[in-house]
């Protein structure tokens, strides 16, 4: 090991071409994961933000928010199931926004006015006064501020902006947060086919005490199935495109995991034979396989190492050079943690393709007595 | 620079010699008895080595002489532990290494022998001083004695004129001097045997000379029992006894 660092140390010249293509691969790694996170922010902000355990669609809604309408009756039944803490309603409806200040904009902003009860993290336990909201901080870039105010939809509903909420993205557009009625009546505005009658809402969010899947199931069954019952997790993953862009992005990321374990393999199979002679003498010498293999092992991490570093500042530098809002990319340090950990894996895994060789290499050889 | 033998060695020689006088119950430096060496089978077999029996007591230094292919480097590699004999029995230092697994095989050459190969062959991004640590590492866990390795190295770089260079890599070297590391290395862990594969080999006549003078100091200052495969006449003048083969048959 002490060996195998040492050259590492002394001859950084031999593993530079593997060391900068690395690099290369681990900045597309850690450019893909902090895509992937940034889209899956954009669209999963809302629900990720919800305290509460369960979202409740109705069963004809196929788990989405848009589709989903619950009335009184519905949500009665709900809150009697044993085990249901809390429940509040929630509505969404998406819409173009134009500022106040610039009305004849043809730049619309992606909003979604969404209406709550029971509130999510970051908001006000009392929803803002009707015909207010809480946008989220994206918003910002886009020059909104406090105190102005936004025209939603083709009816040009006004609402006025009181504050900001971060995270709270949802299906890749900024939220804007606001009582049920503020929802019910933009709503009956801009989507006269959609309204609302005041008793009803688009889903409903249940806190619950205790094993939150069996109060989900619970709850199907005193609805007669007119409900389907999702947890926040479930109904995070059957957001519109947020399962696929994962699959997606999980597949690209695989892809250049293997490319990396492959450059990695090619890299320290050419070394290994170019070190057989060396390696000779070191096992004549009383140096075991699992020696020289550790040290093979060792160099791949070192650089794995490096590379992954390398690609972490090249994104951490990317992700502060990116005006907000312009491209969905997110820095997570989990995200890091796993890129690292898939590039030292990969590294570990190429430097299989050198075991054989070590494996073989006959001692003898070092002084020409190989069979 | 001139040779200094203390015997005059002898193709008729037996190829047993007496025990160590001063010591006549320790078992000798290297036994071998009856072995052979195989290679392939049925009508590819090889007969490499042909019911050798070798005897090396302390403090001998043996130069086993003989054409390419007559059996010389494989008798070296068994005695060394590089290669399993295919009949026989082979002792170093009073063990029987016959039977000794991979592993073992391998422990026993990082403790007991020591290799001086025909070019040399020091590792070349570490310095003199650690190309003789590299034997102490290669035990890895099993050998944390760093600090007496450290100063074995510094006194065997002292005793062998490189306490001046031990911060030098190979390539910073002359050929002298670095046959003179690979002696060193090969005196790490004070062995009972150590093994010369052709040493002067690579080396022009002066420097060749200087170097097996260098050898029999280094083994007679210790002790040391030492076989030098060769095919230069002016080392067997430096050794005890020369032993010839051909044909993987030591020539009584």
């Amino acid at each position: 090991m002490k060996l195998a660092l040492r050259e590492l140390r002394r001859r950084p010249g031999r593993f530079v071409t593997a060391t900068a293509v690395l690099t290369v691969l681990a900045i597309l790694l850690m450019f893909l994961g902090g895509l992937l996170d940034g889209l899956l922010a954009g669209s999963t902000g809302a629900y990720r933000a919800q305290r509460a355990d369960l979202i409740v669609y109705s069963s004809t809604a196929r788990e989405s928010l848009v589709r989903s309408r619950i009335d009184s009756t519905v949500r009665a039944a709900v809150e009697a199931v044993p085990g249901v803490e809390a429940v509040g309603g929630l509505g969404s409806v998406q819409l173009g926004a134009r500022q106040a200040d610039d009305p004849t904009s043809r730049d619309l902003l992606s909003t979604a006015l969404l209406g709550y009860e029971l509130a999510p993290r970051g908001l006000p336990a009392t929803p803002p006064a009707a015909g207010t909201v809480i946008a989220d901080s994206t918003l910002k870039a886009d020059g909104v501020a406090v105190g102005d105010t936004l025209l939603l939809g083709p009816v040009r509903t006004p609402v006025e902006v009181v504050g900001f909420v971060d995270d709270t993205g949802y299906s890749g557009q900024a939220s804007l947060w606001g009582s049920l009625e503020t929802w019910r009546s933009v709503t009956a505005a801009n989507r006269p086919d959609r309204t609302f009658a005041d008793d009803s809402v688009a889903a409903l969010v249940v806190q619950v005490d205790g094993d939150a899947a069996a109060v989900a199931d619970a709850v199907d069954r005193a609805t007669d199935g007119a409900t389907a019952t999702l947890t926040i997790d479930e109904a995070i993953e059957a957001l519109p495109g947020v399962a696929q862009q994962r699959s997606t992005f999980n597949q690209i990321i695989g892809v250049t995991a293997v490319i990396a374990l492959v450059v990695v393999g090619l890299f320290f199979a050419l070394i290994t034979v170019e070190r057989t002679p060396l390696y000779g003498i070191l096992k004549a010498i009383g140096g075991s396989s699992a020696t020289l293999f550790g040290g093979v092992v060792a160099q791949a991490v070192a650089i794995a190492l490096v590379a992954s570093f390398l690609g972490a500042g090249a994104s951490l530098a990317l992700d502060a050079a990116i005006p907000p809002g312009t491209l969905p990319f997110q820095v997570t340090p989990s995200r890091l943690v796993t890129n690292v950990a898939l590039l030292v894996l990969a590294a570990v895994a190429g430097c299989a393709f050198s075991l054989r060789r070590v494996l073989r290499i006959d001692p003898a050889a070092a002084i020409g007595a190989a069979s | 620079m001139t040779a200094t033998p203390t015997s005059t060695s002898t193709s008729t020689e037996p190829a047993v010699n007496q025990p160590d006088p001063a010591n006549p119950s320790a078992p000798p430096a290297l036994r071998m008895v009856d072995v052979r060496k195989v290679y392939g089978s049925g009508d590819g077999e090889v007969v490499a080595l042909d019911h050798a029996e070798l005897e090396v007591a302390r403090d001998e230094i043996v130069a086993l002489v003989g054409p390419s292919g007559s059996g010389k480097t494989t008798l070296c590699s068994i005695a060394g532990g590089l290669l399993h004999a295919t009949d026989g029995a082979v002792e170093v230092d009073g063990r029987d290494i016959t039977h000794l697994s991979p592993s073992e095989l391998t422990d026993f050459r990082r403790s007991s022998v020591g290799f001086v190969f025909q070019t040399v062959n020091l590792v070349p991004f570490l310095t003199a001083r650690e190309n003789l640590l590299v034997v102490n590492e290669l035990g890895g866990r099993r050998n944390r004695n760093g600090s007496r390795a450290r100063a074995r190295a510094d006194q065997l770089l002292e005793e062998l004129g490189l306490a001046d260079r031990a911060g030098n890599l190979p390539s910073q070297l002359s050929g002298g001097q670095r046959q003179r590391v690979a002696i060193g290395r090969a005196l790490m862990n004070d062995p009972a045997l150590v093994l010369f594969d052709e040493p002067t080999s690579a080396l022009d006549s002066k420097l060749g000379d200087q170097v097996v003078h260098l050898i029999r100091e280094e083994m007679k200052a210790r002790g040391t029992s030492a076989i030098i495969v060769t095919h230069d006449d002016r080392i067997t003048h430096y050794a005890d006894r020369t032993v010839h083969i051909e044909d993987g048959r030591i020539q009584a």
